[in-house]
């Protein structure tokens, strides 16, 4: 099992990049910016094999930010596309995150129904 | 003989514009902004590293446990950004409550909550969209170029 320490380094190295990209490139790259580059960056690098060993130091710290995100959408691709070909190049990748989209969008939804926005 | 005088009184104004600019403007908190981030960036992943092993513990496998990680995750910061604590969180946090995935879960929630008014099918059931959307598209066209990769080169 990963210590807990290690888990708070990684994840808190990602984010310091993170702070650092917005802090320095304000008022271009917004938070929407930050979601979409760190997934698609994270399933680049995992597809080119270096995003697995920062899972295997960080756990957590590698696998919660959105580029651990990237990372299971990349290697779902990859383990479908060797088992089952062009098909499983299209599936793979929503199949490895269907669990944490649907959980996204039903838990978002049932919250946005419950709760109004503060002013 | 004019001309030179006149340039250089507006140098002279631009630069104490400048430095009046300078004066009202708050600093940039560079260094603030990234230990917030860090550390509560390093906080959200911790107890995310707190969950998965609770579930190794229990007999999960790793591959399960980081999953219901996430979901766990995603119910905590919907739950949060509901309560309106999350954005309050965010607004020192930066980065570090945009970036785990619990910043995807409270785009997602907080821009559907806003749009409440026009309805829950085409307002609410729209705007859950609006930055999940794009992250989405991205995330799904990446990954099966991806995949097209690996068909290719096998």
């Amino acid at each position: 099992m990963v210590p807990l320490y290690m888990a708070f380094i990684i994840g808190g190295a990602l984010c310091l990049i993170g702070q650092i990209i917005m802090d320095f490139t304000k008022p271009k790259i917004t938070p929407g910016h930050i979601l979409v580059g760190y997934i698609t960056i994270g399933a680049i690098i995992s597809g080119m094999g270096f995003y697995q060993p920062l899972v295997d130091i960080g756990g957590a710290g590698a696998a919660v930010p959105l580029s651990g995100f990237g990372h299971l959408l990349a290697q779902g691709a990859i383990e479908a596309a060797d088992s089952k070909g062009i098909l499983g190049a299209l599936s793979g990748g929503v199949a490895s995150t269907a669990a944490g989209i649907t959980a996204a969008i039903v838990f978002g939804y049932v919250a946005a129904v419950l709760f109004n926005p503060k002013d | 003989m004019n001309m030179p005088q006149n340039q250089q009184l507006k140098q002279a104004e631009a630069a104490e514009y400048k430095a009046l600019v300078d004066q009202v403007n708050p600093k940039p908190t560079y260094i603030k902004n990234c230990v917030w981030a860090f550390v509560i960036g390093g906080l959200i992943c911790m107890i995310g590293q707190i969950i998965t092993n609770g579930l190794i513990k229990s007999g999960m496998e790793l591959k399960a446990a980081s999953s219901l990680t996430s979901v766990s995750l995603i119910f905590l910061a919907a739950l949060f950004t509901g309560l309106g604590l999350y954005d309050e969180l965010a607004k020192r946090a930066g980065a570090g409550t945009i970036v785990p995935i619990t910043g995807f879960a409270n785009a997602i929630v907080a821009s559907a909550m806003e749009f409440k008014r026009e309805g829950y099918i085409f307002g609410v059931g729209a705007k859950i969209f609006s930055v999940a959307g794009p992250t989405l598209v991205f995330g799904f066209v990446i990954s099966v170029i991806i995949g097209l990769i690996k068909v290719i080169t096998d």
